[in-house]
Formats: structure tokens, sequence, C-alpha cells
């Protein structure tokens, strides 16, 4: 019982930041129904930026943990939502009008480009981040969690929810859901969906990015290719969720991580990897609506 | 023009007949090199390219190949070009199998999952599935190819025969999409939903693609392995699969020409840059990013063929 609470919880952490990148592909997709292949690499520089920040300006030595791990995160917020405003610009705006083929191949292109410069600036070794915290555990009704694990599903879920008020209660947030469902219609109604476009590729990338932030802070060790299977389990819970859909990504991914926690434990570590690839194609088969997803079928 | 274009090809094809006469044992290995990129993209150019279905996960079809003749080989001393047609047919019989419930996806669905297969593939590999691939080692000691009594071993060898291979592929592959069959696929390509109202069983062509393209890179994998003598998991990865599709689109989806010059481009040109290799990846995806924005179609883009007006061929996707 132990165990499998810890893995219980440890899959919790995990598909939390696997939830927090998914946000960022369904997003992407309900408004522009293009699967932003890049996204995985603006997670890996939020890991990448959030560890340059945390060795060069000591934020939590100088403003003490909780204020200075507050300051980093928006930091790396906003650097990485310029990114994805940047990525947006140059790879995909010029493609809107284009056949799907086209978006989807430049999107791989920016996914490389990006992974590969971030190669030649730090070097292909695993970077190791500091220790901020002491290895702190936390006594939960007799469990003994370490103390980063309860702070990143706290973060993550907190983060979800502020996300699903904004878009579900400002008219901002109801123009996001506007232009998700009509494009052309959302127009009509005075929506610049422009705005829109760019907005999204502000949130997602911001959330994603503080993902790669967790990732690093969690496991201590990050690693430029690191993005492509976190971007492509992450896809995963979009579509386990039903993609397009907020909450579903969340839930996906809260889901997955467990699924892939509770399979590495009781199955096999060797296969992790491979678990999230086979409920990807199972749920593509069986269900590719997805759990949450209303839309019809046929726009897969 | 049209001689002008015959003539840049026979040209070409003598230039190629005789490199091994006045290039270095190194300079031939990069031109077989290219010979089996160019083997692999024509493959995936028939699945991609002439069907339109978008298949990220070339590389496992590939590593089924190259595996299923290693095995054969190191383990029932199998002469290893006798296992091209086998490792072929289990490529293709693989690819069948895991496309069936997967085919009807629409294009990034199915890229998505293609990717996962790859992946899976390759994690089985390092697993060491059935204890008969090696692990993450792979499998060595692969014996050298005997062809009708001439051992192949050195690279200029190695060169007649996978340039023999790619020859024969453009043959067959030219005739193919003058058939038929041809036809039927790239009517897919323009338009699914007409080309099943005009009586095309639209998952039989997929899966018939599928099947040949996969089959194609299984005796590439072959190959593959003859020239090696040892082969492991990392050489079937993610970025293998990423390079073919490239190649494919570079050149132009559904033109075995412009399939063969970008393999020449893709493959080539990083063997004359050598000090920026570590950059090879960066700009590969910057020329992506800049091709997809100022010229989608790629290099040289199908010509739509005898039977399909070249008016028809716009605002594909």
């Amino acid at each position: 019982m132990e165990e499998f609470l810890q893995q219980l919880t440890n899959g919790l952490a995990v598909g939390g930041i696997y939830a927090l990148i998914a946000l960022g592909y369904t997003m992407v997709y309900g408004v522009l129904k293009l699967i932003n292949f890049a996204h995985g690499d603006l997670f890996t520089y939020g890991a990448y930026l959030g560890l340059t920040l945390l060795t060069s300006l000591a934020l939590t030595d100088r403003l003490g943990f909780a204020l200075g791990m507050l300051v980093l995160v928006l930091m790396v917020m906003g650097l990485v939502a310029v990114l994805g405003a940047i990525l947006e610009r140059a790879a995909y705006r010029p493609l809107r009008e284009s056949p799907r083929l086209s978006a989807v191949v430049s999107a791989l292109g920016a996914s490389i480009f990006l992974q590969n410069a971030l190669m030649l600036l730090y070097g292909a070794r695993f970077q190791v981040y500091p220790n901020i915290l002491p290895a702190t555990t936390l006594n939960l009704f007799g469990l003994y969690l370490p103390l980063m694990r309860v702070l990143i599903v706290l973060a993550s879920v907190l983060m979800m929810a502020a996300l699903y008020l904004f878009i579900q209660k400002t008219r901002i947030g109801a123009a996001i859901r506007a232009a998700a469902i009509d494009q052309g219609a959302a127009r009509l109604m005075g929506i610049d969906v422009n705005r829109v476009i760019l907005l999204v590729f502000l949130m997602g990338p911001a959330l994603g990015g503080t993902a790669g932030l967790m990732v690093g802070l969690y496991y201590g060790q990050i690693n430029f290719t690191m993005g492509w299977v976190y971007g492509m389990k992450a896809f995963t819970a979009a579509i386990l969720g039903g993609i397009g859909n907020i909450p579903g990504a969340m839930v996906g991914g809260l889901l997955l991580g467990v699924i892939e926690a509770l399979g590495a434990a009781y199955i096999s570590i060797a296969w992790k990897d491979a678990i999230a690839f086979l409920v990807l194609i199972l749920i593509l088969i069986v269900r590719p609506t997805g759990l949450l997803g209303e839309r019809v079928a046929d726009k897969i | 023009m049209k001689h002008g274009k015959l003539f840049a090809v026979v040209l070409a094809a003598a230039l190629l007949a005789t490199a091994p006469l006045f290039l270095n044992a190194y300079q031939v290995d990069v031109l077989n090199s290219i010979g089996l990129y160019g083997l692999l993209a024509l493959g995936l150019n028939l699945i991609l390219g002439e069907a339109g279905l978008f298949n990220m996960g070339h590389a496992a079809f590939y590593a089924v190949g190259a595996y299923t003749a290693a095995i054969l080989n190191t383990r029932y001393q199998i002469p290893i070009l006798w296992t091209l047609p086998l490792s072929g047919l289990v490529a293709g019989v693989f690819a069948l199998v895991v496309a069936r419930p997967v085919v009807h996806l629409r294009g990034d669905y199915l890229l998505i999952v293609t990717i996962g297969v790859g992946e899976i593939v390759r994690i089985a590999l390092v697993n060491d599935l059935f204890g008969m691939t090696g692990g993450a080692n792979g499998i060595f000691g692969i014996s050298r190819p005997n062809l009708f009594g001439i051992v192949i071993r050195r690279p200029q060898e190695f060169f007649y025969l996978i340039w023999g291979c790619v020859a024969l592929t453009i043959f067959l592959f030219l005739r193919l999409k003058q058939s038929r069959f041809g036809r039927a696929l790239n009517y897919l390509r323009e338009d699914e939903v007409a080309a099943e109202g005009s009586g095309i069983n639209t998952a039989y062509y997929k899966l018939a693609a599928f099947g040949l393209g996969a089959a194609w890179a299984g005796m590439a994998g072959t190959l593959f392995a003859a020239k090696m003598t040892i082969i492991s998991p990392e050489s079937f990865n993610f970025w293998e699969s990423v390079v073919l599709f490239m190649i494919v689109i570079l050149g132009g989806a559904g033109n075995i020409v412009g399939v063969l010059l970008a393999a020449f481009l893709v493959i080539g040109l990083p063997e004359l840059f050598r000090e920026f290799a570590s950059a090879r990846m960066l700009v590969f995806g910057l020329v992506m990013v800049v091709m997809m924005v100022f010229r989608p179609q790629g290099l040289l883009p199908a010509g739509g063929g005898r039977f399909l007006p070249a008016t028809l061929v716009r605002g594909r996707g």
C-alpha cells in the first residue's frame, strides 16, 4: 500500500507536468487545428531558462524560497511566452492558409531547429539543476512524501484551475472559446482572431515552460532532447482527454501520469516510455474523440 | 525541354555508374549511404508522396527488415542476400498489421501514431524482444553478401549492389506510378472523398501503399545490415524517420527524381561541410520551415503524370 501510494503521488506529479504541457497542445489545436510539434521544445527552453536564471540570479537566496520561486516562475513564463509568440509569427502565421501538410512540416522543422539551437548553446550533455530545496519530506497522514512532489502537484493544479477560470469567466476566455468553435463566425462577431491566436501562443508556452522548470526541479537534470518525449506524452494526454478540450487535457495528463507510474512500477520500468505510446494508439483506435471529447469523429 | 531533361538524367546516370572509378573509398561510401537513403525514401514516397499518408515511422519498417535479415543470417546461417525477399515480406506484413487499425486516421493523427509505432519498435529492440535482438548492443557478425560467388566487401562493390537496387526500384516505381494502382493512389491523395465516390477502395489502396513502401524499407534494411555487418537500435531512431520524411517533402512528394535529388542534398551535403557537423540538424530544421513558407511543393513537384491535369494538383494537402 505504501509503495502504491508513493507511485500514485509520483504519477500525479508527473501527470501534472504532462497536463500543463498538454494544455498548450490542446489550446493551439482548438483554435488552429494544428499540432504544434515545437511545443515540447518550448517546454525544454523553460527548463534551460529556469536553470540559467536560477544559477545566475540566485533568486531564492536573495528573496527567500517562496518569493524567489514565484519571481523565477514568472520570469520563465514570460520568456517562454515570448518565444512562443515568435514561433507563431515565424513558422505558423505565414502558413495559415496553406494545406495542412505544410504547417505540420513547418512545425517539425521549428522543433528540430529549436532543439539543435539549444544543443549548440548549452552542449549535448545533461545539465544539472542546483538543489535549492533540502531533501525535505512531508508527513501526510503517515505517508512520507518529498516536498517538491507535493509542491509540483499543488502548483500544477493551481495553474490549471486559474486557466480554467480564465477561459470560462472572462471576456477574453470567451473569445478564445468562440474562435475555437468557428473562426469565421468569431470574426463576424468582432473578435480579432489573430490576437486570440497570439494569446494562445503566449499562454500555452508559458504553461509549458513552467512545466519544464518543474521537471528540472523534480528530477534534477535536464537534456536538450527531453522536449520531444515529454511533448509526445503530453500530446497523448491531450488526445486521451479529448483534443481541443481544456479540462480534458488536465484529466488526460493526470491519468497518463498515473498509468505510466503504475505501469513502470508493476509491469516493467524498461517499457515505461512505450506505455504512453501504446495508450496513444489504443485511444485513437478505440475512442478517437478522447474521454471528454464531444466533437464528432469525422474531425479525426 | 523534354529532351533537355532526358539528357540530364542520362548524364547523371552515366556519371553515377562510373563514379567508383574516379572517387576514393570514402566518397564511394557516402554515395552508398545516399543510395540506401534513396531506396528508403522511394519506399516512403509511395506512402507519403503518392498516397499522401503521413508516415513518420518509416525507420520502424527499416528496422524490422534489418533485424529479420540479421537474425536469419547469424542464427540460421542463411546467406544475407537470400533473406532479402523474406525481410521485405516481414516488414510489409508488419506494416499491414500496424496500419490496418489506424490507416483511416486523418493526416496529422496518422503522423503521431506512426511516430508512436517507431518508438515502440525501437524500445522493443532495446529491451531485447524475444531474446533475439541483442538489446542495446544489437546484433553483430552479419556475414558479407555473396553474389554469384563474388564476396561483396569493398565500398566500390557495395556501390554497384546498392545502386543496382536503386535503378531497379526507379524502374519499378515509375511503372507503378503510371499504372492503375499509381493513379488510384494519386487520386486518393488529391481527394479522398471523390476517390471513394469513383469506386476506389480507399482502405485497400492505402494499406497496399503502406505494405509496399514498408516492404521496400525492409529490403533496404537487409542491404544496410549486409553493409554494416552490425546493427543496433540506435540506427533506427526517430531522427532517421524525420530525415526520410524530409527527403520526400524536400524533393517534392510524388516525384521520383526529386526524391533522389533530395537524398543527395540531405545526405551528401553535410559530408561536404563536416566541420559544421553539429549544426547539421539546425540547418535542416530551418530549411524545413523556409521551404514550407516559400516552396511547399518541394524542389521538383510531382507533375501529375499523364492523367492528371496540372490544374488539379494545386491546393492539395
